[in-house]
């Protein structure tokens, strides 16, 4: 009789865990989840409801008025305000000409810093000569905030754009330069002695080899060159200027238009952010092999 | 093609002080027309030097190397090195990987996909020619980069562990590749590899190093690469008593360098 039961009882066990076990399989096994590289997975959910629960938390804060508009207003003041800005303008310009004249200064001063600062990275990490010569006078200005030498711009090439986006190209030279020269570093001696057992010049070593695998650095650098652009931005149009986003937000700020001030924040971070997405896509099209040989 | 290295030392400046190191000591070396060299030794025993020097990217500290009567005096396109990995050009896709070669000297398009035309089919490379070569597997990347060697119709090939980053079968279909293209090209292979039983199956002669300071203490001529072309099945020619016999001559010779650490 108790043996019965008991094989009753195993029987009904067995049943059990092959249902769990077939549960479990339902499931497809996720590779890597528990085990695999930390921090590996999607993040576009999480991001967006941080954004939401932000935004819903100010909300919340301006409606309940614990924090008078003027510290703080509420975000449907601010799309207002953007409205009208784009409609009426802002101290005589619309907002487009703003946005157009301080995009022109960034990127007018990225594309400089480009241009000079990725050669002469290449060359720096290329020459010793040229490293040493170059190497002080980058390393000695890269710390320095840009504010405490925007007076001496200022004095020496005058309150028009010139020293504005000096400035600015100033900021974004360092990083390029710095990238581009540590990313010679990244070809392989078994690619540079492969092209020279073809024959290959110095010259074509660099062009064929060592320019191509340094791009991955060159492009990160960039992304990271251009926001030190943005960040200057402000800074540049603080002396003189009459246009310009930055110009807009410190403006606005003597007159206490708070709404303006943090319009201007939010639109300066949104194109940063379209030029990093950007900058992103560039880099899948043109070094998709990154990371992978 | 006739290589002649005489007395070559290479001595290496002391890292952080310490003492110069001897990586190669008066090695003298001769290799001919269709000479298959493999080059085995303990690690640190100056292998992958020698093929440097023969390749022209370290210069000896003393002696010289002679190709076709003159001095090699640096890398150049009539020896090509086919390198254990990391060597091909990741944003080039096959075809252009295994151009490389040509485009530096400035030869055509035409005549450049004319010749890799060729060596994909000679390499069976057939339908991958636009594939990126981040995308291959291992064994197909060193068939690019063996077809990029070849390309500038070497006279002497120069192979760096050519087979030492890839899986023990792929391995032994490479290695069967590699003879079979080394006898219907003719070229001459100075090829390195720590298999001992690679290095019996694949070479003409066999050069044993030891390290400290790195020189050449034996040499074999082995008769199994001609077996395998004659028609013999490559695990017969390695399971063969010969063969055994003389890879266990030749593991102990290289274990006592290794004991000797």
């Amino acid at each position: 009789m108790s043996d019965q039961n008991n094989e009753r009882g195993n029987k009904a066990q067995s049943a059990i865990s092959a249902l769990i076990a077939k549960l479990a399989r339902q499931r497809p096994t996720r590779p890597g989840e528990i085990y695999g590289v930390p921090g590996s997975g999607n993040t576009i959910a999480l991001s967006l409801a941080t954004i939401a629960i932000l935004l819903l938390v100010w909300w919340l804060i301006t409606a309940l008025g614990w924090v008078k508009p003027l510290f703080v207003p509420s975000p449907q003041s601010i799309v207002i305000k953007f409205l009208h800005v784009w409609k009426e303008g802002f101290t005589g310009s619309p907002l487009w000409m703003h946005i157009l004249i301080s995009a022109c200064r960034v990127f007018g001063a990225f594309l400089l810093a480009c241009v000079i600062g990725i050669p002469l990275g290449l060359a720096m990490g290329m020459s010793p000569f040229i490293r040493g010569v170059f190497d002080p006078p980058i390393e000695f200005y890269r710390p320095i905030p840009p504010l405490a030498y925007l007076p001496l711009m200022i004095i020496w090439f005058g309150i028009g754009e010139t020293s504005k986006v000096l400035l600015i190209f100033l900021s974004v030279f360092a990083p390029v330069a710095l990238g581009a020269r540590s990313g010679v570093r990244s070809a392989g001696i078994e690619q540079i002695h492969a092209a020279y057992s073809f024959g290959a010049t110095r010259w074509q070593v660099l062009r064929h080899v060592i320019l191509p695998s340094a791009m991955p650095e060159i492009l990160t650098a960039m992304r990271i060159g251009i926001g030190f652009g943005w960040t200057t931005l402000v800074a540049a149009e603080m002396v003189a200027a009459t246009r310009g986003i930055g110009y807009m937000v410190l403006s606005a700020s003597q007159f206490l238009q708070t709404p303006v001030v943090i319009m201007g924040i939010v639109v300066i971070a949104g194109i940063a952010y379209l030029f990093d997405l950007l900058m992103r896509l560039t880099e899948r099209r043109v070094v998709p092999w990154k990371g992978k040989m | 093609m006739r290589l002649n290295i005489e007395n070559a030392t290479v001595i290496y400046p002391g890292v952080e002080g310490g003492l110069p190191t001897e990586a190669l000591q008066q090695i003298n070396l001769t290799m001919d027309d269709r000479d298959f060299v493999v080059a085995i030794g303990a690690s640190g025993c100056g292998k992958s030097t020698l093929l440097n020097l023969i390749a022209g990217f370290l210069a000896p500290s003393e002696g010289r190397i002679m190709l076709d009567g003159a001095v090699v005096e640096g890398p150049g396109a009539d020896r090509s090195v086919v390198f254990q990995k990391h060597a091909l050009l990741p944003w080039l896709d096959v075809r252009d990987n295994i151009e490389f070669g040509l485009m530096l000297q400035g030869h055509e398009k035409k005549d450049r996909n004319k010749v890799a035309d060729r060596f994909i089919k000679l390499l069976g490379l057939s339908g991958f020619e636009d594939s990126p070569v981040y995308a291959l597997s291992g064994g197909m990347q060193q068939r690019v980069g063996i077809a990029r060697a070849l390309t500038c119709d070497p006279k002497l090939l120069l192979m760096d562990e050519p087979l030492g980053a890839l899986d023990a079968l792929t391995r032994e279909t490479a290695q069967e590749l590699i003879l079979h293209l080394w006898h219907d090209t003719g070229k001459s292979i100075f090829f390195i590899t720590h298999s001992v039983e690679e290095a019996l199956f694949m070479g003409t002669r066999l050069i044993v190093m030891s390290p400290r300071p790195g020189r050449i203490t034996h040499e074999f001529n082995l008769p199994f690469s001609k077996q395998f072309l004659d028609g013999i099945s490559a695990r017969t020619v390695k399971a063969s008593p010969e063969f055994i016999k003389i890879r266990e001559e030749i593991l102990a010779i290289v274990f006592s360098d290794v004991e000797g650490v």
